[in-house]
């Protein structure tokens, strides 16, 4: 009796269940449905509602204008980069999932690995190749989107790493205003005149696992191309070599002189409170990308606000180890990352979905896209010289970092190489050797890339 | 042999006074459920362990079988038997003794108490317990923290970075503080099965206090407090919420093996490496559950 | 009162304050940074601003989600409880050889294979049975994970009860359902309101499950919304944090009181069994 009961109910949710979910189609009309990592009112706010307020009734109305109906579905959420990766990789891997999704760049080798995306004009066919926005994407730009030399998807955004000073602690130290360090010990040399000012952390340079990736792109990868050398170079990833020892030598000189401070490494909030201090004028020297500027310390919905940011802020070029000394014999570097959109190889509407996205790629589409300030840096040069000149720094990154930026290696492997240097970074700053922390290092590395024939050494 | 002895007992002692079948259509509803949500993913799960298996990349188009490398990779990092040392610290401090031994000093105190008082102390307990895991996260960290931390401006020790510090010693006072409500519930729910009269009888012999506690109430509650045990120091042992406050940091000296799986097996999403820790912490967790059988059989 | 009785009471309103204290300092945050207008992780007294729950309306599906967590919640309870406590009565009552065994593994596979490591099968298992951005999808996954505790637990609390209860039932030609319901039931409620509040904590504060099995942004719960307040660099927003912690927190205190309350296990009284 109990057990009847409780089928009928259950039998009840599931016809609940499916009444509300909703066909795929309505009235004869094609569904597709977008995904990306951003919801209205929380993580992305803008992206997501660039999309739903911009993005689908334009799209919507320029189809119906054609005859064409078509339902476009917004399927936003908000949460962490890693939750976010095995959703979608568990949707693409079981043939489900939206039509058109956001991924980060970096993932989009390990997912066409996977077999989990194809290149665009697999999927669409040659009018990829025709579409006109291409011309005004860079060369390097669209890489971000693109593994063994083939296109997988179009960009969405990119980013550029600088050097960020506090202009009130350098006039209090007697530093110039407008700093250029040519070299790394310029930069120590600036943390040891701000180390007298009281209260004062000279130098946040992210180390350790706590700050994940922020260690990896903000610390050990624009170190370490300031030595003229790639984490993935010529089929192998670097190991126990003079390169990698330096960049973790520079983490010693930090961590152990008083420049830099290695609790706020080992703390698990350690990011969130080194942008606090340093909005309070407790940080003299910090690198970190278009991010900070933007979202962090800008006086309009930042989250820690500086009120004279304009003022007060001030960037420069990274430095190479010394002049001439970065890759591509650069005096300064940067490294730059960059999201984008891949259509689902699954899709049954591959034209109608490039036909989406190839708007969203649009100059209009864009300039929308940056006015909302959903994203910082557009891909489109176009939209980037009409815009961009209002904000300085965003300004600065586009035309002169991004030209001699790099960028990581998108190989499935890389995730864990990352892992490892941050380990290694952690290891220094909680007080081993350089020597020791490298050998630990180079243990990690090959177990992560299966073994010593992928590694160089020496 | 054996099968003659089941047979019987089953005739015996089905409900419905020996209606086999119907004992069988009670346990279906759960046995259904349980085989296909929960044993058929575990031994999924199991036999990813013996993969290379990834979520993305060339492992996880064409995963290969790796045999027992997982299982000896593992084994042999010290970091693995590091976590594995901080969570049986972890689960001893915390569980075995911090939850069994408060939970059940509440419930043996609260029975006789006011009612406000009971009412106010069985609120917050309860409160600790119920709250969603993240936000106990967030106030632990509020409450450690070494700037305008709550704890350090009642005990004037401004700047004393708690979780720095001790990261161990602050993880089982947390876990005392968020899980003893279960212990207190079971408790006080076992305490109420002891007969009365059994306590009152004990008391018109002169027992003292401690006395029918040790004679009369802890034996009635021995079956209680295996399962309350047990119950605990798996949860205890699987728990990871210490991720969420401390990731592991400073450097490792929080991480116990849940967070060590998160550290070492998600960069990249080695899911067979991960699925083969699950199997190592299932075995010492049937270790641990073992001992207590043993232990509280001897004691009986 | 003898000098013994006035230490007694003394020691006891000091282990009450002590415990009042332990307990409750923890949680001031929750209370003071959702009416503050840029809070931190410190306590302090809050400039008493509405406007962090206005910010919260900024996304359309925050509060609905709660609806979602307490739909969710109370199917996965109630479906818990029933499996639960019939399978529990049945293996009270019955000696099967290798039962304890049995349920001593599964207590522990349900512990264990959760989260990550088993991510890839459970979505697999869901996809394969249609039962992706569903529901009872959802509701049936953590079911199967709670039920083995559950029985774990139920059967404890039947084993203790005697059976001279259901004989003298049966005497008068109860058949076992009728049994169950009117004498055994009735008997183990504290157990079933532990049960029942165990299940709905566990489903509220489930993360990941939800997430990756959930499609429509419409259906997710209230988990996954915490999980939204965070900037694209990873840094929280606390104010939203905090003050959907509040939120998100109220529903479990309201709906373990109703529990309570309907059920007899009376919290605020006592377990009267």
């Amino acid at each position: 009796m109990k057990i009847t009961r409780m089928a009928a109910l259950i039998a009840a949710t599931g016809l609940a269940v499916s009444g509300c979910s909703g066909g795929a189609s309505g009235g004869g009309g094609t569904t597709i449905r977008i995904s990306a990592n951003s919801v209205k009112g929380g993580k992305n706010s803008s992206g997501a509602e660039w999309i739903t307020d911009y993005v689908i009734p334009k799209f919507t109305a320029m189809e119906k204008a054609k005859g064409k109906k078509v339902t476009v579905r917004f399927e936003g959420t908000g949460v962490d980069d890693a939750p976010y990766k095995q959703k979608t990789a568990l949707d693409l891997k079981t043939g489900g999932g939206a039509d058109l999704i956001n991924i980060d760049g970096i993932w989009v080798g390990e997912f066409a690995q996977a077999g989990y995306v194809k290149p665009l004009n697999e999927v669409v066919g040659a009018q990829v190749d025709r579409w006109d926005g291409l011309q005004q994407i860079p060369g390097p730009v669209q890489n971000i989107m693109a593994f063994d030399g083939k296109k997988y998807g179009l960009p969405s955004g990119t980013d550029g790493r600088v050097v960020f000073y506090n202009k009130q602690l350098f006039a209090k130290a007697g530093l110039p205003a407008d700093w250029q360090p040519k070299s790394w010990d310029d930069i120590l040399a600036a943390g040891r005149k701000l180390k007298s000012l009281n209260g004062v952390t000279p130098i946040q340079l992210n180390a350790g696992t706590a700050m994940t990736e922020a260690t990896t792109m903000q610390g050990v990868l624009p170190l370490l191309v300031g030595t003229g050398h790639e984490i993935y170079e010529n089929g192998r990833w670097l190991g126990d070599t003079a390169p990698i020892r330096s960049v973790l030598d520079l983490y010693r000189q930090v961590y152990t002189s008083g420049l830099g401070d290695p609790r706020l490494q080992q703390n698990p909030q350690g990011r969130d409170e080194s942008f606090q201090r340093f909005s309070k004028n407790k940080v003299g020297i910090l690198l970190e990308s278009d991010y900070f500027w933007r979202s962090v310390v800008n006086p309009k919905g930042g989250i820690d606000p500086m009120p004279d940011r304009d003022k007060d802020v001030g960037y420069t070029l990274i430095p190479a180890q010394s002049p001439g000394k970065g890759i591509r014999a650069q005096n300064a570097v940067s490294m730059s990352g960059g999201s984008g959109w891949v259509i689902n190889p699954h899709t049954r509407n591959a034209s109608l979905v490039w036909d989406l996205l190839s708007f969203m790629g649009s100059h209009d589409a864009v300039k929308d896209e940056v006015q909302r300030s959903a994203v910082g840096i557009s891909p489109r040069q176009d939209v980037n010289a009409e815009l961009l000149g209002g904000d300085p720094l965003l300004n600065f990154i586009s035309t002169k970092v991004l030209p001699i930026t790099d960028v990581r290696p998108g190989l499935a492997a890389y995730p864990q190489v990352s892992t490892a240097l941050q380990k290694a970074t952690g290891d220094v700053v909680a007080g081993d050797s350089v020597d020791k922390a490298v050998k630990t290092y180079q243990q990690n590395l090959t177990q992560a890339v299966g073994g010593a024939g992928h590694v160089t050494t020496g | 042999m054996a099968h003659q002895t089941a047979q019987r007992s089953l005739a015996g002692d089905v409900p419905g006074g020996g209606d086999r079948r119907q004992g069988l259509a009670f346990v279906v509803p759960a046995l259904l459920l349980v085989t296909v949500f929960l044993i058929l993913p575990a031994l999924w799960t199991l036999y990813l362990g013996l993969t290379d298996y990834r979520l993305t990349g060339v492992q996880a188009a064409h995963p290969k079988v790796v045999g027992t490398a997982n299982y000896t990779h593992a084994l042999g990092d010290k970091d693995f038997r590091d976590a594995l040392g901080r969570t049986l610290l972890f689960v001893l401090g915390s569980a075995i003794i911090g939850q069994n031994v408060l939970g059940f000093l509440l419930a043996w105190t609260l029975r006789s108490a006011r009612r406000w008082a009971r009412a106010l102390v069985e609120t917050l307990v309860l409160l600790a317990w119920i709250l969603p895991g993240v936000v106990v996260a967030w106030l632990w960290i509020a409450f450690l923290k070494d700037q305008g931390g709550t704890l350090n401006a009642i005990l004037h020790t401004p700047g004393r970075d708690w979780w720095f510090d001790h990261p161990m010693g602050s993880l089982i006072v947390f876990n005392v503080w968020r899980g003893t409500a279960f212990s207190m519930m079971l408790f006080t729910a076992a305490l109420s099965s002891v007969p009365p009269s059994q306590l009152e009888s004990a008391r018109l012999a002169g027992a003292s206090g401690w006395q029918q506690l040790r004679d009369v109430v802890l034996p009635g509650i021995r079956g209680h407090i295996l399962t309350n045990t047990l119950l605990i120091s798996l949860w205890t042992f699987n728990d990871f919420t210490p991720y969420l406050i401390t990731k592991g940091e400073p450097h490792g000296a929080s991480a116990v093996l849940p967070v060590y799986i998160y550290l070492t097996a998600l960069p990249g999403e080695r899911l067979g490496f991960a699925s083969a820790i699950s199997l190592i912490m299932l075995v010492i967790n049937l270790l641990l559950a073992l001992a207590y059988i043993r232990i509280l059989r001897r004691r009986a | 009162m003898s000098p013994v009785q006035v230490v007694r009471r003394i020691g006891f309103y000091v282990f009450v304050a002590l415990v009042t204290a332990f307990f409750a300092l923890p949680m001031l945050w929750l209370v003071t940074a959702p009416f503050t207008r840029n809070p931190t992780l410190s306590v302090s007294w809050p400039d008493f601003t509405l406007g962090n729950f206005k910010h919260l309306t900024d996304d359309p599906n925050a509060l609905p989600s709660l609806y979602n967590s307490a739909v969710l919640s109370l199917w996965t309870m109630l479906i818990t409880v029933a499996a639960a406590a019939l399978a529990a009565y049945a293996l009270s009552r019955v000696r099967v050889p290798g039962r304890d065994g049995i349920l001593y593994l599964l207590l522990l596979l349900s512990s264990v294979i959760t989260g990550t490591s088993a991510m890839v099968p459970i979505f697999q298992l869901m996809f394969k049975l249609h039962l992706l951005d569903k529901d009872i999808g959802v509701i049936l996954v953590m079911t199967g994970g709670l039920l083995p505790a559950a029985i774990f637990i139920l059967k404890d609390f039947m084993d203790t009860m005697p059976k001279s209860y259901e004989e003298s039932a049966r005497v008068f030609g109860a058949n076992s359902f009728q049994v169950l319901g009117h004498v055994v039931l009735p008997n183990v409620r504290p157990g079933l309101a532990t049960i029942a509040v165990w299940a709905m904590v566990n489903v509220w504060g489930n993360f990941l499950m939800p997430f990756l099995l959930y499609r429509t942004p419409e259906k997710q719960p209230a988990a996954v919304t915490l999980n939204n307040f965070y900037t694209e660099g990873g840094q929280p927003n606390l104010a939203l944090i905090s003050t959907f912690s509040l939120l998100y927190s109220i529903p479990v205190v309201i709906m373990f009181l109703f529990v309570s309350r309907r059920y007899g296990f009376r919290f605020h009284g006592g377990i009267k069994a």
